[in-house]
């Protein structure tokens, strides 16, 4: 397992046997090679949901690569160009019309973005199913939210960059959200803005954080999940640890090295993963104005907002929360109170390995109560999902308020919910259902 | 260990001294970072005063011009917008304008120096969109059969009159803001200055 000790290799007094003796005299190439994937244990019960961790992985690498040919092309400047248009708009239909390539470069960072999304989505459902953020995974599932969390912000930033429509009056809208928070708030988001209006200083510096910041963060990020998770060991669909039982080599009986197995097995769920995003990269890039919004191929305007704005389908959940919430209290206006219900929303998610009372891990061997809240969360997500891509509406108002209740009525009963449920027995050793 | 519980406490005192040392020079080296975030000094000056002319503003138009990157309209009200003003004051939530959105000039019944023409930065209150003109009253806008006209704000349905007040029970907390202006001649306004400046 990581971190275990792993002999240093020993040439066969071929060439590239020595050659690899050398390097490993000076560095832990074995060492890693065995620890994170050749002699690294998963529980061989992995199921469909143990795709999206390593799906999640091949489009932080497609973001990025893509990302670097976009950069040498694309354009940070708010400032128009002889024909009028902003150069950091018209650099983009630069990219999509006269650089070879560019358009499909471009749609596969912008159906990314989206794909990236719902790999995450499926990763973290995952892991409220399985029970995989409970003892002693608990960092594991920290990094985790911290990733979320980064990801979102790289959204947000990536989304301005465009200047369209939707990239202007998306930032203009959420960056005012901070001047929500009493006292600081309008100067903190000047100090966000770097102007009294969304503009070309807003512009350059959320190019920076995108392509410089919150990619360093994000995968630093990456690696202390993945060494967190390496340290404990997998969880797996039975919730049962593996490592509780050892043959006498001290390898867990129910684990398999994730190398070749689980690498074979990924390979499978990247082909799959590949082929629906290259119909949807081909056939329906807008991804029917969910992934590119119809007003983002409108140049940025200051002085008109579009009919209808709405956030990116992946942020609209929260966005619904926000504004379900409509009333004052202590004095503090509802915009207010409507950004903490927001950011609590997200942040709420660190909190599961403490609120999660329930004896067993995996929903396998929980009863009614689990399998009814967690389904009515993810109805509750959706809904509150669909209704952010709306317009308001007194109707919509209501059922996003319902939506809300029951949103952090979910995690902040979870206490005692999770402890009423009827729970079977675990079994001793994994079972391959 | 030999040493073991022979702390060498001045020696420890220096260390803490010079961590403390350190840690305040990295929280001073933050200083320059954080203010680089701030608006520079030439967004400060951008804010400028904008000229208009609106001696070809019919009556019941509207024009938009840009002051400090943000739109500002100009209305020529007609005499029916201005009727509706009165009937509002119970549904809006300042009818006489007490919050301080306003110069000390504009704040009246119309929010405005001339009666007729209002001048009001045409950004929500809310979180910044820029609502649209619903000028017509009643339902053929979109908007309900008691709508008398006015604006409303298309991301989180804030309506306001046509002074620019917001109606009660919506997202933004205050009305429309009304930017220093002053009238150089009957149909040349400056936005941005007020006679003190001028």
């Amino acid at each position: 397992m990581a971190g275990g000790t792993f002999e240093k290799y020993k040439s066969d007094g071929s060439l590239a046997g020595n050659a690899l003796e050398w390097v490993d005299a000076r560095f832990p190439a074995t060492s890693l090679w065995k620890g994170h994937l050749s002699e690294y244990y998963c529980p061989k019960n992995f199921n469909f949901w143990y795709f999206f961790g390593s799906l999640a992985l091949l489009v932080l690498v497609i973001q990025i690569v893509t990302g670097i040919f976009l950069v040498m092309h694309y354009k940070p400047d708010a400032a128009l160009n002889a024909s009028g248009v902003p150069i950091a708009f018209a650099s983009v239909e630069y990219i999509m019309r006269d650089v070879p390539g560019g358009w499909l470069i471009r749609y596969m960072h912008s159906t990314g973005a989206s794909a990236f999304f719902i790999v995450v989505y499926m990763h973290m459902f995952r892991g409220l199913l399985y029970g995989s953020y409970r003892k002693p995974r608990e960092l594991t599932w920290l990094f985790g939210v911290g990733i979320f969390l980064v990801l979102m912000g790289e959204a947000f930033f990536g989304y301005l960059l465009p200047w369209g429509q939707m990239s202007y009056w998306g930032a203009q809208v959420i960056v005012n959200l901070f001047g929500a928070i009493p006292v600081v708030g309008n100067d903190l988001s000047i100090l966000i803005r770097g102007d009294f209006v969304v503009g070309d200083a807003t512009l350059n510096r959320f190019f920076s954080f995108h392509v410089i910041a919150f990619p360093l963060v994000l995968v630093g990020l990456v690696a202390a999940h993945v060494l967190a998770l390496h340290e404990t060991g997998s969880n797996n669909p039975d919730g049962v640890e593996i490592k509780a039982n050892k043959d006498e080599h001290g390898i867990p009986r129910d684990g398999i090295p994730f190398h070749p197995y689980y690498t074979v097995k990924d390979i499978v769920g990247v082909v799959v993963f590949l082929m629906v995003f290259s119909l949807v990269m081909f056939f329906a890039p807008e991804g029917g104005g969910y992934f590119l919004e119809t007003p983002n191929f409108y140049p940025a305007d200051p002085l008109k907002t579009p009919n209808h704005i709405a956030p990116v389908w992946y942020f609209t959940p929260y966005y619904s929360i926000l504004r379900a919430i409509v009333w004052n209290f202590f004095g503090l206006d509802a915009k207010f109170w409507g950004v903490v219900a927001m950011g609590a929303s997200v942040v709420i998610f660190a909190f599961l390995p403490w609120l999660d009372r329930s004896p067993v891990k995996s929903i396998r061997y929980r009863g009614p109560i689990t399998k009814v809240m967690l389904t009515l969360f993810v109805i509750c997500f959706f809904i509150l999902g669909y209704l952010g891509t709306l317009s308001p509406s007194p109707m919509g108002e209501l059922v996003s308020q319902v939506c809300t209740v029951f949103y952090f009525g979910f995690f902040l009963g979870m206490p005692w919910w999770s402890r009423m449920d009827k729970f079977k027995p675990v079994p001793d050793r994994v079972t391959m259902k | 260990m030999s040493n073991q519980g022979k702390m060498d406490c001045g020696r420890r005192n220096l260390i803490v001294a010079t961590a403390a040392v350190g840690g305040a020079g990295a929280v001073a080296a933050l200083v320059p970072f954080v203010s680089s975030l701030l608006p520079s000094e030439r967004a400060k000056a951008a804010g400028a005063p904008v000229e208009v002319d609106i001696s070809k503003l019919e009556i019941g138009q509207m024009m938009t011009v840009e002051w400090r990157g943000k739109p500002v309209w100009i209305i020529n009200r007609t005499k029916e917008m201005l009727d509706t003003l009165p009937k509002l004051a119970d549904q809006v939530a300042d009818p006489k304008s007490e919050k301080e959105q306003q110069p000390t000039y504009a704040k009246n019944d119309t929010r405005s120096i001339k009666p007729e023409i209002l001048v009001v930065v045409g950004i929500c209150t809310h979180l910044g969109c820029s609502p649209s003109s619903k000028f017509k009253a009643g339902a053929d806008e979109g908007m309900g059969a008691d709508w008398l006209g006015g604006f409303l704000c298309p991301c989180h349905g804030s309506t306001f009159d046509f002074a620019g007040r917001v109606f009660k029970a919506k997202p933004a907390p205050t009305n429309l803001e009304v930017p220093p202006h002053v009238y150089l001649t009957d149909t040349r306004i400056v936005i941005g200055e007020d006679k003190k400046g001028a």
